[in-house]
C-alpha cells in the first residue's frame, strides 16, 4: 500500500517533469483557472521540537486524508485533479515561520498554508497571507489576535483560542462548584495572556481568583510554588503550563497531597498527547478544555479509526482540525472553481459547517474565527480506561456562542 | 514560622538532588579537567533508560538504581575511549565542545527513537504517599530521594579521601608529573573515573525518573543549574558540590515562595556573588583549576 503510493507519487512527478520540459502545459483537465495547473496545500508546522506529537507529521497525514476524501466525493467531477500536499518545519521559530511562508507563497506554489501552531509564529504566517493574498487556515495557534487586532481578509482560525480555553475550564469548573481559585503560570505571553483570561472567565462565573503565581520557564522544581498555591486552600488550582513543564507539575502536585486534600487540577492547555505520553494515571481526575475528541461520536470515531490504520496513533483535535480545515478548502475550491484566494475566501465566509472536526461550526465573515462546540473534558481513572487512548470522558458540552467571543468583541477590521 | 520550615525542608530535599546530580561533573572535571557539557544529556539518557526498561522489562525502581549506573559507567567508558581521550591534552575548550556536540546528537538520537512529548513512569507503589515531620510535610519520595542522595555524597567521599583508589586518583591529578615519577600509572584512572562520572548522572537521572517529565530534553535547563552548583561550590571540588548544592536548593525553595519569578534568576545571582568574593569557588583551590 505504502509503497504502491510512493510509486504513484514518483511517477506523477516524472510525468510533471517530463511534461515541462517539453514544454507542454499541464494535462487537459485542469483549465486555466488553477495557478500552476494543480493546487498546492502546504502544511507549516514543528516536525522536530515539543509540538511534533501533538500536530507534526501527522497533521499531514490528516490533510492527505481529506485530500483522498475529496478525491472520492467529487470524482470526475472535481474542479482540480492535481493536488500536492507538501511539509515545512518552522521549527516553533517566529522568524523561520516567516520565511517559509514567503518562500512557500512565492516559490513552492502553495495555494494555502495550513496548521502552524505557536501564537508569535502564526501571526508571522498571517502577515504574510495578506502580503501575498494567499490563504492561511490556522489550526494549531491559539492567540485571539489572529482573529482580532491582527486579523484580515485571508487568514482564518480553525480549531480554538485562549478564549475558548478560559470559557471552557475557567467558567465550567467554577460554575460546578470550584469558587476559589489559584493560578500557576509560566511568566511569559502565552502564560500571561491564559492567566488574564481564565481570571476574567471565573470572576464572571462568580468564582474568585485568590492568588496568581508566575514561575520561571523552563522550570523543573514546583515543590515550593505548589505548597505556596496549597496554602490559602482553594478548590482548584489553575495551571498554564505546557509541554515537559506541565508533566513536571503535574508529577509533583500528585506527590503534593493537595489531591487527597479535595484541591482539584484545572490545566489551561492540555492535548491527549499529553496524557498519552504520561500515563493517564498520572492525569486522572484532571479538568481541561478539548475543542474535539475523537471518542466523543459515532462519527469522530470512525475517522479516528481511519486516522489510527494511517499512522499507528489516534488523533490529537489538532490533527483533526487540519484534515476539517482542509477539506473545507477544498470544498470551497470546488464550489469556486478556480484556486483564486478571492474567490475560495467569499465561498469560506459566513458558512454554515458540520463535519468529523465541527460541530455547529460557523465560518464567521467578520473576523473569520471558526467557531463550534466544544468539550469539557475530565481525564479517567485508570480502571476506566477500556481501550488505548481511551482517557477522556466529557463533563460538559461548552455552546459554540459561550465559547467563543462575540465577533464585535474581537476588535478585528478586514479593511486592507 | 512552619511555612518557612517547610520552605526549608523542600529546599533541602531539591538541594541533596542537585548535589548527587553535580557530583559526577564535579569528579569528571577534577580528574580529568573536563567541562562536561554533555552531564545533561546523560542524566536524561538513564531516566529514559529506567523508562524504558520499565516499560519493556518491568524492571522496578530498585534495580533500575543498580542497572542503569552500570549500563552508563559501561558507555561512558565507550565515551571516553572513542571520543574524549583524543583531546585530553589539548585545550580544554576542545573537549567542552566535543560534549557540546554530543549533547545535542543524544537528544536527537532520543527524539527520534522515543517522541518529543516524553515517557511516562510511575512511582513505586510503597514511595507513595507523605511523611509528617513535626508539622513538616513531605512527599515520601522526596524522603527517599533526601536519603539516598546524601548516602551516595558521603559514600563518594569516602572514597576519594579516604581509599588508596581516592588518593591515587587525586594524586594524579593535582601532580601528575611526581605521580608518574612514584610509579603511579595516571593514565588509567582517567577512563574509569569519567565512566564513574557518567554513571553518577545516570543515577541521577533514575533518582529523577518518578517526579520529572522524561523527555529529550529534560537535561537541557537542569544542566545549566548543575554547571551553577559546580562553579559555586569550585570547580572540581566534591564537597564543594554537595554544600552549594543544597545552598542552590534552599535558595530557590525560598525564591519560589518569597520571589517567584526569580526563583532561578536568584541561583544565579548566588553564583555572580561567590565568584565575585571567591573566584575559584566556595571550596576551589587554585590548583584545582590550573
Amino acid at each position: 500500500m505504502e509503497s504502491k503510493r510512493k510509486w504513484a507519487g514518483a511517477s506523477a512527478i516524472t510525468v510533471t517533469l517530463l511534461l515541462s520540459a517539453c514544454g507542454g502545459g499541464g494535462p487537459a483537465s485542469s483549465g486555466g483557472d488553477f495557478s500552476g495547473d494543480k493546487l498546492v496545500l502546504a502544511v507549516l508546522n514543528d516536525q522536530s521540537g515539543i509540538y511534533k506529537d501533538a500536530s507534526g507529521p501527522n497533521s499531514v497525514k490528516a490533510v492527505e486524508m481529506a485530500v483522498a476524501d475529496y478525491r472520492t466525493k467529487y470524482g470526475d467531477q472535481a474542479v482540480v485533479k492535481k493536488i500536492e500536499v507538501t511539509s515545512t518545519d518552522h521549527q516553533n521559530k517566529p522568524d523561520i515561520a516567516n520565511t517559509k511562508a514567503s518562500e512557500l507563497y512565492e516559490r513552492g506554489g502553495a495555494d494555502v498554508i495550513l496548521d502552524v501552531p505557536t501564537s508569535s509564529a502564526a501571526l508571522a504566517v498571517a502577515t504574510q497571507a495578506k502580503n501575498h493574498k494567499k490563504l492561511f487556515l490556522d489550526v494549531s495557534a491559539a492567540t485571539t489576535a489572529l482573529t482580532g487586532a491582527q486579523c484580515n481578509k485571508y487568514t482564518f482560525q480553525w480549531a480554538y483560542n485562549t478564549h475558548l480555553l478560559a470559557t471552557g475550564t475557567g467558567a465550567t469548573v467554577t460554575r460546578n462548584g470550584g469558587k476559589k481559585w489559584t493560578i500557576i503560570f509560566p511568566d511569559y505571553e502565552f502564560g500571561q495572556n491564559m492567566t488574564k483570561s481564565f481570571t476574567t472567565a471565573v470572576t464572571k462565573a462568580g468564582g474568585t481568583v485568590q492568588e496568581t503565581i508566575p514561575t520561571p520557564f523552563p522550570n523543573e522544581n514546583f515543590a515550593t510554588f505548589l505548597t505556596k498555591a496549597g496554602s490559602s486552600n482553594p478548590d482548584v488550582i489553575g495551571t498554564m503550563q505546557a509541554g515537559g513543564d506541565l508533566i513536571n507539575l503535574v508529577k509533583q502536585f500528585n506527590e503534593s497531597g493537595l489531591k487527597e486534600k479535595g484541591v482539584e487540577l484545572a490545566v489551561g492547555l492540555m492535548l491527549i498527547n499529553d496524557i498519552h505520553s504520561l500515563g493517564v494515571e498520572q492525569f486522572a481526575g484532571t479538568l481541561f478544555t478539548d475543542p474535539w475528541y475523537w471518542n466523543m461520536d459515532a462519527e469522530a470515531r470512525a475517522w479516528a479509526d481511519r486516522f489510527l490504520a494511517e499512522t499507528g496513533a489516534r488523533p490529537s483535535f489538532e490533527h483533526a482540525g487540519n484534515y476539517s480545515a482542509a477539506l473545507q478548502y477544498l470544498d470551497a475550491v470546488q464550489a469556486a472553481g478556480t484556486d483564486d484566494a478571492d474567490a475560495v475566501v467569499a465561498k469560506l465566509e459566513g458558512k454554515k459547517v458540520n463535519d468529523v472536526f465541527l460541530r455547529n461550526g460557523e465560518i464567521r465573515a467578520q473576523d473569520h474565527s471558526v467557531v463550534h462546540d466544544a468539550n469539557l473534558a475530565r481525564v479517567k481513572k485508570p480502571a476506566d480506561v477500556k481501550e488505548d487512548w481511551d482517557y477522556e470522558e466529557i463533563v460538559a458540552k461548552i455552546p459554540a456562542a459561550e465559547g467563543f467571543p462575540p465577533a464585535e468583541a474581537s476588535g478585528c477590521s478586514m479593511k486592507p | 514560622m512552619s511555612a518557612v520550615l517547610q520552605y526549608a525542608v523542600q529546599g533541602l530535599a531539591a538541594g541533596s538532588f542537585y548535589a548527587l546530580a553535580a557530583l559526577g561533573l564535579a569528579v569528571i572535571f577534577g580528574v580529568l579537567g573536563v567541562v562536561n557539557f554533555a552531564h545533561g544529556a546523560f542524566y536524561m539518557l538513564g531516566a529514559v533508560a529506567t523508562a524504558v526498561l520499565l516499560d519493556t522489562l518491568d524492571l522496578p525502581l530498585w534495580w533500575s538504581l543498580l542497572v542503569v549506573p552500570v549500563l552508563m559507567f559501561g558507555f561512558g567508558v565507550v565515551v571516553e575511549r572513542l571520543l574524549v581521550q583524543w583531546l585530553l591534552r589539548l585545550d580544554p575548550l576542545y573537549n567542552l565542545l566535543l560534549t557540546f556536540g554530543l549533547t545535542l546528537v543524544l537528544v536527537e538520537l532520543v527524539k527520534q527513537r522515543y517522541g518529543v512529548s516524553g515517557l511516562p513512569y510511575r512511582l513505586p507503589g510503597g514511595l507513595r504517599g507523605r511523611v509528617d515531620l513535626a508539622g513538616v510535610v513531605l512527599p515520601r519520595y522526596q524522603l527517599f530521594v533526601l536519603l539516598f542522595s546524601v548516602a551516595v555524597c558521603v559514600l563518594v567521599w569516602l572514597v576519594m579521601t579516604r581509599t588508596r583508589i581516592g588518593m591515587i586518583v587525586r594524586a594524579a591529578t593535582e601532580k601528575p608529573e611526581l605521580a608518574r615519577a612514584l610509579g603511579i600509572n595516571v593514565g588509567r584512572w582517567v577512563t574509569p573515573v569519567f565512566g564513574f562520572g557518567v554513571a553518577l548522572a545516570g543515577l541521577a537521572g533514575v533518582l529523577a525518573a518518578p517526579f520529572r517529565a522524561i523527555t529529550a530534553e529534560m537535561g537541557n535547563n537542569f544542566a545549566i543549574i548543575l554547571f551553577a552548583v559546580v562553579v559555586i561550590g569550585g570547580l572540581g571540588s566534591i564537597v564543594g558540590a554537595v554544600v552549594a548544592g543544597f545552598l542552590v536548593g534552599l535558595v530557590e525553595a525560598f525564591g519560589q515562595a518569597y520571589a517567584p519569578t526569580f526563583a532561578q534568576i536568584l541561583i544565579f545571582v548566588l553564583m555572580a556573588l561567590v565568584i565575585l568574593i571567591r573566584p575559584a569557588g566556595l571550596f576551589g583551590r587554585q590548583e584545582a583549576t590550573a
